[in-house]
């Protein structure tokens, strides 16, 4: 160190100009006209930092180095390639990756330390190997359940609370003693197993409609062992895109939970799907009105201004590409359509936007929640393809329903409703839609793809 | 040692106030590229494992490293990939009107 302290600095500088570019990048991604130069600048901080490191004198086994630089690309490459469907499982399994590197690199850090471990450290360790133990378990189930490996219904018992508080709490016992007693390595396995028991048991209970908020907290947690693991090797650089990481996460479950009007405890402990099953039981009999292809058709057509509501279900049916041409076709009959994007529609920040401009919708028809309330008086045709809970006007009037306060889109102000749903079944949560019993509101009961391909071919479009 | 931990807190500190101004405007519009490209960029906890494994201190932390490499590494190369794709695909109705 002390014979290289040149090299150290010039280091050091290629680490600061390396978190200015992280910096700059995040800025950049503020608007979509500046964001793919945010894509650069992440790009060159990235070469600078790991170059940058590869100069440190203390670096004497390149071999291995390489081979893991080599096939960590060989499969990165293809994880970028993925569908945009599968973007959500997708993202949830980068968070399970970089935790994972966090956890492994602190569990090699304290065999390597102990027993001489500063107190500081040690809670900084501690709290690395936690964040990052139950992110990577975590993020694990949260991809399973998104790719429908397992189950996405909430998997809840009696005393889960209770038994996750006492695992916690065993935990964090554990690390205080570790950082009194940093000699004490036995414990240490202890403390890593109960975070990756915990991640799992944290993600059981979390139903696929709280996806975007819990997929925003792992991206946190994930922040935070990064920078924790920044404390522990004394890498600005680590703390600096730790806490960017970590503040983003933090900011996207704060507009996740506030789209949803729930706290964070409510949807950590909350499994929502699990109380309103029961309740949506006995309404099956109400009449609904229903229509066919060519009657939605028709009202479109004789439309000024169309509000169309993506959800889920869009995604699921893998739609976005016929509710293109919809959308083609019935612009140029001179029908104004825009696409209200409800914050926690689809299963992770953003989801429906992706999908929507990866169909060649152009982003300025994209219309937030707050922005398209105030229009849809004046909208002839509210139509609403694969989203529920989002639209449930339960949500403003109804104190019972458990999604009562949550923001909803106001498209039952609408003239006409019109709305594409596989069948009657309750969505995803299990909440009963009065939407649907309307007398404004049609029913349009299909596969979104094939539903909105026949409306598209009765209008005379199509390719 | 005390005095680096000190600046390290305010390092931190620092960081996560720009990070929550910066990210604060973000457009919902590009919350989804937002989230993969955070995620590339806090893979830069693979300078702690290159490190780890180039000083080749003990057989485990090599072992554990090289999995920490390829981990990382994986979320780099991929979230930078996959953020590019998404973010050509944003485009707006104003230049060409199809």
């Amino acid at each position: 160190m002390i014979e290289f302290a040149g090299s150290q600095y010039i280091i050091e500088i290629i680490y600061l100009i390396a978190s200015a570019l992280f910096i700059l990048s995040l800025k950049w991604m503020s608007s979509p006209a500046t964001a793919r130069h945010g894509i650069w600048a992440g790009e060159i901080g990235m070469v600078l930092a790991i170059g940058g490191t590869l100069l440190r004198h203390g670096i004497v086994d390149w071999k291995w180095i390489i081979i893991a630089l080599v096939l960590g690309t060989g499969i990165g490459i293809p994880l970028g390639m993925v569908q945009m469907t599968a973007v959500p499982q997708r993202t949830a399994l980068s968070h399970a990756f970089g935790a994972l590197c966090v956890t492994l690199v602190g569990t090699a850090e304290f065999y390597l330390r102990t027993p001489n471990v500063p107190k500081f450290m040690m809670s900084v360790l501690s709290m690395e190997v936690i964040l990052g133990g139950l992110t990577f378990t975590g993020s694990l189930m949260a991809a399973g359940k998104l790719q429908e490996i397992l189950p996405q219904r909430p998997i809840t018992y009696k005393g889960q609370n209770l038994v996750n508080f006492l695992l916690f709490a065993v935990a964090v016992g554990s690390s205080v003693y570790l950082v009194l007693h940093p000699e004490a390595k036995q414990l240490f396995p202890l403390v890593i197993g109960i975070s990756l028991i915990f991640g799992v048991l944290l993600v059981i209970p979390i139903g696929g409609a709280d996806m975007p908020t819990v997929i925003s907290l792992l991206n946190s947690y994930a922040g935070l062992s990064a920078a924790a693991m920044g404390f522990v090797l004394d890498s600005k650089l680590l703390i600096i895109a730790g806490a960017l990481d970590g503040s983003s996460g933090l900011i996207l479950s704060i507009i996740m939970s506030k789209a949803m009007n729930r706290s964070f405890t409510n949807v950590l402990f909350g499994a929502f799907g699990q109380v309103q099953a029961s309740a949506a039981g006995g309404q099956e009999a109400k009449p609904v009105r229903s229509a066919t292809p060519e009657e939605a058709a028709a009202i479109l057509a004789a439309a000024n201004k169309v509000v169309i509501v993506p959800g889920y279900g869009m995604a699921v049916a893998q739609a976005q590409h016929k509710v293109r041409e919809l959308y083609d076709v019935l612009t140029k009959k001179g029908v104004e359509v825009r696409f209200a994007i409800h914050p926690v529609a689809g299963r992770m920040p953003g989801h429906m936007n992706v999908l929507l401009a990866e169909a060649d919708i152009p982003y300025d028809r994209l219309i937030e929640m707050e922005e398209i309330n105030g229009d849809f008086p004046q909208t002839d045709v509210a139509l609403i393809i694969g989203a529920n809970d989002v639209t449930n006007p339960a949500a403003r009037s109804d104190q019972s329903s458990p999604i009562f306060g949550m923001p909803i889109l106001d498209v039952d102000k609408a003239h006409t409703v019109m709305v594409i749903k596989r069948s009657m079944n309750p969505g995803f949560a299990g909440i009963d839609n009065p939407l649907y019993y309307f007398d404004r509101t049609l029913m349009l009961f299909g596969d979104a793809k094939q539903f909105v391909g026949g409306i598209v071919r009765e209008l005379g479009g199509g390719h | 040692m005390s005095s680096n931990l000190i600046d390290a807190l305010f390092v931190f500190m620092l960081a996560a106030f720009i990070g929550f101004e910066v990210i604060r405007h973000v457009s919902p519009l590009l919350h989804t590229p937002l989230m993969s490209l955070t995620n590339a960029l806090d893979a830069i906890a693979v300078v702690g494992a290159i490190v780890l494994v180039g000083e080749r201190k003990s057989e485990f932390a090599t072992v554990l490293g090289v999995i920490a490499i390829v981990a990382a590494t994986s979320n780099v190369v991929g979230g930078f990939v996959i953020t590019d794709r998404m973010l050509k695909m944003f485009k707006s109705s104003r230049p060409v009107k199809k």
